[in-house]
């Protein structure tokens, strides 16, 4: 039966400043580690959702090496992005970055508003690889900021509703 | 408080693993201060500290009729928490779809092939 087992991602919130999702994939870990390291394919998940593309995905992996990553929404052409510097990489079993959100492609200016440090943990056991990615926002108010926007996802779209029981909660 | 405030509160109240055993038990209906001391080798003033911190976050009320005022879960606000993570859960999952596609494809062929995705 494992091998019809679906995996789902879990969410928890590890400390006060982290969140960390978990998640297991029918595939040797180079492969998901190559997913994730070479642009080419990492573009081909990273988008998220329809109506929305990748144009720059970009990523020097080594230590030290820096990233790039910028969606559109063909719709009405927004733009969100992020980018950052890796700050660990071994390859397969872990990789460590930090990341910045960029609104509107002038990456320099932003570089001290709101460090996120990511850290993916990838182990392998019987064929199936589970990737642990830990996100450290540096305080509890920047951590739920990005949570309950889906910044971090670089989407903040689609929480429509989150908002909606906000606006309720305020009204009452 | 507000909003904001107010998950602050219902998450710190959930960062405990006793008051994460408190709201397990109140689910199943509501108690004493006393009967939910019982299973925690805790003493009363300690369980009552905790059992504070979870009617601040609005995650559990007295009742004030009754004279053994037993607690009872607020269901709403624990549904809030939750959707709060959920939201952000199936942002991932959605993701992580793709990536299930892609590492299928990837192992449906060789890495070398020349074949055209389509």
């Amino acid at each position: 039966m494992a091998t019809t087992e679906k995996f789902t991602a879990q969410v928890t919130l590890p400390s006060d400043t982290e969140v960390r999702v978990t998640r297991s994939f029918r595939a040797p870990r180079t492969l998901v580690w190559q997913a994730h390291t070479v642009p080419k394919l990492a573009r081909q998940w990273l988008l998220g959702y329809p109506g929305w593309t990748m144009p720059v995905c970009e990523m020097d992996v080594r230590v030290g090496g820096t990233y790039r990553w910028r969606w559109r929404q063909d719709s009405d052409g927004a733009e969100i992005g992020f980018f950052g510097t890796f700050s660990e990489v071994n390859e397969p079993a872990k990789l460590t970055y930090d990341q910045f959100y960029d609104p509107d492609g002038f990456t320099s200016a932003m570089q001290t508003d709101n460090r996120c440090v990511i850290s993916g943990s990838f182990t392998e056991t019987n064929g199936v690889t589970t990737l642990v990615t830990t996100m450290d926002f540096g305080t509890k108010e920047a951590r739920d900021a990005a949570v309950s926007t889906g910044m971090t996802d670089g989407m903040e779209v689609n929480y429509q509703n989150l908002d909606k029981v906000l606006a309720e909660q305020q009204g009452g | 408080m507000t909003p904001d405030e107010r998950l602050d509160a219902t998450f710190a109240a959930l960062a405990d693993p006793t008051r994460r055993a408190i709201l397990a038990r109140l689910a199943v209906g509501e108690a004493s201060v006393a009967e939910l001391a019982l299973p925690f080798d805790m003493s009363q003033p300690a369980i009552s500290k905790h059992l504070k911190v979870l009617e601040r976050a609005g995650l559990i009320s007295t009742q004030q009729d009754a004279q053994r005022r037993p607690r009872k879960i607020e269901g709403a606000r624990l549904a809030e928490a939750v959707g709060w993570l959920e939201e952000y859960r199936q942002v991932w999952e959605r993701r992580y779809s793709a990536l299930d596609d892609l590492l299928g494809q990837l192992q449906a062929k060789p890495p070398r092939s020349k074949r055209k995705r389509h």
